[in-house]
């Protein structure tokens, strides 16, 4: 079982360093997908040992939704905005590969000193979780399209949630899908927006909103 | 004993792989293909013919294939195949045998600068950019290798992953295979990175580097660059196949089927997949860093 849980969370690594050095914003958009899947199929292997239906139920709309509905609605979004597919860093792909793996290091090392109180966590997921947050700030911060901000913010979601699944454990069930609808009408908002701005300016270039006056 | 049979085996059969490649691409293209044995007839051929040399070249030009085809035999000497132990095994010697195919390697670079070719001085340069970004991934995966097996040789390192070190660090094999794999395309001239058939001038690593070398010599070059795919092949496939029965009829089979197999995904890959851009060859060779990298991380954890 804690094999099964180490290759998700290598698996979660490695989705986001090829995340860091993708070039076209569609195989972004899968990407993310694929991470979302495996987010979404944790809990049942971390709660192998007792499947309440609640976890099922839990991991079937954690699957549905990240793996499905939202790369649905974000390629409708690059669809519609009718913009380059190209995802124009700011850090080149190379360098961010190579920040990936220094992120990576440091989460280890930030992971080794925290100690969570309660539960007694497989030993990765704590500095994969924190990875994948810093990921999710870094492909915010280091990209231009607003969609890679969604992006970005969908990736920062999931590190929150590997860290919750498995860590906490006894989340409630309301609240869980309470963060999940919320994801939902965030993604939802963002892929109207975008479309919004691609339509009013031609493009989906955060950066030249600077230039907006009120 | 083993080991002498595996070594000549190795010599002996190398050039096969070869030819096993060339006909899974021709069955993806619908073809029959050149047979199996093609690469030995083309030996064959280029050593019953003479040598022609540039009067503007020197001894380094000569040099080169020797040295070459002499460094790859004596790599091939400390390659642990089919759970055979070497007989030269010493602690550190997978950083010779990375320095062996670096100095075939320089050489290589060395004779093609030789030639005063502007063309060749090209090549050159790309090959050293790639090896350069090729040579840590390898060393870093060797490194994960040595501390999961506590070993510094290569034929301790190959006793020491079994069957059981899958299902103990199973995600950190992949990852180093996975970059092994990337290694084993690049140093050997293979699709995503070099197409070993085009002789279109500005997209050639490999062969450009070598297009002034005739008769004997491009046959060293030729036979060399088989045993290097032997060599490498061996690596992925000790990790890949971990059979160590200690029986050698199984450990010896296990091994075969694994480096036919290995031909045959070589040139499943090299007919589905297109070469890469040569802007974007050293994101694939990052990214083969990247993952031994993340693999050595995770076992020293």
């Amino acid at each position: 079982m804690s094999l099964l849980i180490e290759s998700a969370m290598v698996l979660l690594v490695l989705t986001n360093l090829t995340l860091l050095g993708l070039s076209r914003l569609r195989s972004c958009i899968r990407v993310v997908a694929v991470q979302g899947i495996v987010l979404g199929l944790l809990p049942l292997a971390a709660h192998a040992d007792d499947l309440a239906p609640r976890i099922i139920l839990l991991a079937g709309g954690t699957v549905a939704l990240k793996g499905f509905v939202f790369p649905w609605m974000l390629l409708r979004a690059l669809r519609v905005a009718n913009v380059r597919h190209e995802v124009e860093p700011i850090v080149g792909y190379t360098l961010s590969i190579v920040i990936g793996i220094a992120g990576f290091g440091m989460s280890l090392w930030v992971g080794s000193r925290l100690t969570i109180p309660g539960a007694a966590a497989p030993p990765l997921v704590l500095p994969v979780a924190l990875f994948t947050i810093l990921v999710g700030l870094f492909v915010i911060v280091s990209r231009r399209k607003a969609l890679t901000q969604v992006l970005g913010y969908l990736v920062l979601e999931n590190g929150m949630y590997a860290f919750g699944i498995v860590l906490v454990g006894e989340i409630p069930m309301l609240v869980e899908l309470g963060v999940l609808l919320d994801v939902f009408v965030a993604v939802l908002v963002m892929g109207i927006a975008i479309y919004h701005i691609s339509r009013e300016y031609d493009h989906i270039d955060v950066d030249e909103l600077d230039a907006l006056r009120g | 004993m083993r080991w002498g049979i595996q070594a000549a085996l190795g010599m002996l059969l190398a050039p096969l792989l070869l030819g096993v490649i060339t006909r899974t691409k021709a069955f993806f293209a619908g073809r029959c293909g050149a047979p199996l044995l093609q690469p030995y007839y083309d030996l064959a051929k280029l050593l019953g013919k003479g040598a022609v040399y540039s009067r503007t070249t020197s001894w380094v030009f000569r040099a080169g294939p020797v040295v070459g085809l002499a460094a790859m035999l004596m790599a091939l000497a400390f390659m642990p195949a089919g759970g055979a132990v070497s007989p030269f095994a010493f602690a550190g010697d997978m950083l010779f045998v990375a320095g062996l195919l670096g100095l075939t390697r320089f050489f290589t670079i060395l004779a093609a600068l030789d030639t005063g070719s502007a063309f060749e001085g090209m090549g050159a340069s790309r090959e050293a950019q790639f090896s350069a970004l090729a040579e840590p991934a390898l060393l870093l995966g060797l490194a994960v290798l040595a501390k999961q097996s506590g070993e510094l040789s290569l034929s301790g390192v190959m006793q020491g992953i079994s069957a059981s070190s899958w299902g103990v660090v199973g995600p950190e094999l992949v990852l180093v295979s996975a970059a092994l794999l990337i290694v084993f395309l690049t140093e050997n001239a293979r699709i995503p990175v070099d197409d070993p058939n085009t002789h279109l001038e500005l997209t050639m690593i490999h062969e450009v580097m070598v297009l002034d070398h005739g008769g004997p010599d491009f046959a060293f070059i030729l036979y060399g660059s088989a045993i290097k795919l032997w060599i490498l092949g061996t690596l992925l496939v000790g990790l890949l196949v971990p059979v160590r029965t200690g029986n050698a009829w199984i450990d010896g089979g296990a091994f075969a089927g694994g480096m036919l197999a290995l031909s045959v995904t070589t040139g499943v890959i090299e007919s589905t997949m297109a070469r890469l851009r040569l802007v974007r060859v050293p994101h694939l060779l990052v990214g083969a860093i990247a993952l031994s990298t993340l693999a050595l991380i995770l076992v020293l954890r």
